[in-house]
């Protein structure tokens, strides 16, 4: 027996918008980080899923979600670095402190 | 499959040359050789630019993922030109002490953005336009945070990223819909499948948002000021023009090629937008005391004339669409221009206080100052008000009447903060302007080059008639 895609896409789809969530309510640097991965793993899982059930004839969703995944590496690892950074400058990773600029 | 093929990116081959040799020279050259490293990367660009367009024959590779032609390697030119003006500007502050050691870096990160970009708008599948869009916005991520030891740049790298990452994650979960409904991630199999229904609505919608945030619309605008405020003032030019002008061509490319079905839906979306854009970032931009975060807003409202271009959406409109960016870089880059220098002279931030009476110290570049800001604001003689016309002819033709008086009401707006500066300038009395510029050769030639650009672009008809002659 198999699982019908639609949970798979339910899922995703919760997954998303727990990431969208996040992303507005959490107060530090880190979660937000958190926050977009998920939202990047929710897409990753709705390529997988596309491809394994709708379009099996071509490997394009399989392919897309490596890229997926290596890219969203790329991202943090720079995002991580700026992070670093502004805890350097700050002593602070809590958004709330990052009010420097607009003066 | 055919390995030669590579050979065939002429634009992207040269780049990635040129990448390669910034690459090496930075990591063996040493002493007195490091002091022609400017001179040398500023070559290398011009020749490449030459090569960019000479090499403009139509061609389709890699099965149709990737696509050239005369009027993409004229914008890939252009925007490697406007490069080229942001990097000749950046020699005094690549002199600092705290960026002096990193200067080969900087060339390295601004040129992978760059060949992010030639994949933009060469896409013709999903896959390479997204990676494209990632390898344009992330080593722009490192650029915005490049002066690491100032706390603004950090924040507004940080800032950068984070609002980067969350809106392409919102595109890619549009692009899996779409990839969902039709199958295939190949613009040409696209069209005939997405027909408007509201799935196909709601994809367009979630990629829209990836797009928008590099153009910087105004839902998606927040992290406009606060980034270009923190980041050095030559990476906050390029952020504004050339990163702005890929992304919007690689909009129209995917509205027009992708939703050709769907005109009336994305027109719509559009509309709003660009009402948004043009009025709310006009009347935020009047507030602002900060010439960066000034220009962060002008820069909004101007990427909402663009569109004005792009809901045309035909032959018409990305004649106009290039226009706009062409003349938009060699003005917005005048204006930056000044502000670096004002910025090295004083190692402050420039605030509207700092430059009043200008004129009276630096009368060669208030005035510049003045003519490219004209040239934002529209006034006749210039190319601004010349791109403007074509701009709105374009929508205008397209049925959009209300928006394109919408946009002229803005446009008056627009006038009176630019006239602020202005006025700023020549007639506000100051105990202590700016001291008396001294800019270096390199800062000088690209001065020269964006004031050739903004007397000249509009009365000389042949460019637009040339470009006119691309369009597709």
């Amino acid at each position: 027996m198999t699982i019908p895609s639609e949970y798979y896409l339910i899922l995703s789809a919760i997954l998303f918008f727990i990431g969208i969530f996040g992303f507005f309510t959490r107060r530090n640097l880190i979660s937000l980080l958190i926050s977009t991965e998920l939202m990047f793993n929710a897409v990753d899982i709705n390529f997988a899923v596309f491809n394994a059930y709708s379009h099996t004839d071509y490997l394009e969703g399989y392919i897309f979600t490596l890229f997926g995944i290596g890219i969203a590496a790329a991202e943090t690892a720079v995002a991580i670095a700026i992070i670093i950074n502004v805890y350097r400058n700050m002593h602070t990773i809590h958004i709330k402190k990052l009010r420097e600029l607009k003066h | 499959m055919n390995y030669l093929q590579f050979l065939s990116m002429t634009p992207e081959i040269s780049l990635l040359g040129v990448f390669v040799m910034i690459f090496l020279f930075d990591l063996v050259a040493t002493g007195r050789y490091r002091r022609i490293f400017h001179g040398i990367v500023c070559l290398l660009l011009i020749a490449h630019t030459y090569i960019c367009i000479t090499s403009g024959e139509e061609q389709t590779l890699f099965g149709g993922m990737y696509y050239n032609n005369p009027m993409i390697s004229f914008v890939k030119a252009l925007l490697t030109f406007g490069t080229l003006l942001v990097i000749l500007q950046a020699h005094r502050w690549l002199r600092g002490s705290y960026t002096y050691y990193k200067q080969g870096e900087f060339y390295v990160l601004m040129l992978s953005t760059l060949i992010g970009m030639y994949f933009m708008m060469s896409a013709r599948h999903f896959l390479l336009l997204f990676i494209g869009i990632e390898l344009a916005s992330l080593p722009l991520a490192c650029l915005v945070a490049f002066d690491k030891y100032r706390h603004n740049s950090a924040e507004a790298g940080i800032k950068y990223i984070l609002s980067s990452m969350f809106s392409s994650a919102i595109m890619l979960f549009g692009i899996s819909y779409l990839y969902g409904i039709t199958g295939t991630l190949y613009f040409d199999d696209m069209p005939t499948i997405l027909t408007g229904t509201p799935i196909h609505i709601f994809s367009l919608v979630m990629f829209f948002v990836g797009l928008g945030f590099k153009i910087s619309l105004v839902p998606f605008h927040l992290w406009t000021a606060d980034s270009y405020q923190g980041a050095p003032t030559v990476v906050t030019a390029y952020l504004s023009v050339i990163s702005k002008g890929a992304a919007v061509f690689t909009l129209f490319v995917v509205l027009t090629k992708v939703f050709s079905n769907m005109v009336p839906q994305w027109q719509t979306l559009l509309y709003i937008l660009t009402v948004a854009s043009i009025t709310i970032a006009n009347l935020f931009a009047i507030k602002q005391h900060n010439i960066k975060r000034f220009m962060a807003f002008s820069s909004i409202s101007q990427a909402g004339y663009i569109m004005l271009a792009v809901i045309a959406g035909n032959a018409k409109g990305m004649t106009a669409m290039v226009f706009y960016i062409l003349v938009y870089i060699v003005a917005n880059l005048a204006v930056f221009g000044v502000i670096e220098s004002i910025e090295q002279q004083t190692r402050h931030g420039v605030r509207r206080e700092t430059i009043n009476g200008f004129y009276s110290t630096n009368p060669r570049l208030a005035l510049l100052m003045t003519l490219a800001l004209f040239s934002l604001a529209g006034i006749p003689p210039f190319a601004g008000f010349f791109s403007k016309f074509f701009v709105f002819m374009s929508a205008f033709d397209a049925g959009f009447w209300v928006l394109v008086f919408i946009a002229l009401i803005n446009t008056v707006i627009s006038l009176y903060y630019y006239l602020l500066i202005v006025k700023a300038m020549f007639i506000t009395p100051n105990e202590h302007p700016v001291q008396k510029i001294k800019c270096d050769l390199y800062t000088r030639l690209s001065l020269v080059i964006c004031f050739a650009g903004i007397v000249l672009l509009g009365i000389c008809s042949i460019v637009y008639i040339n470009i006119d002659k691309l369009a597709f």
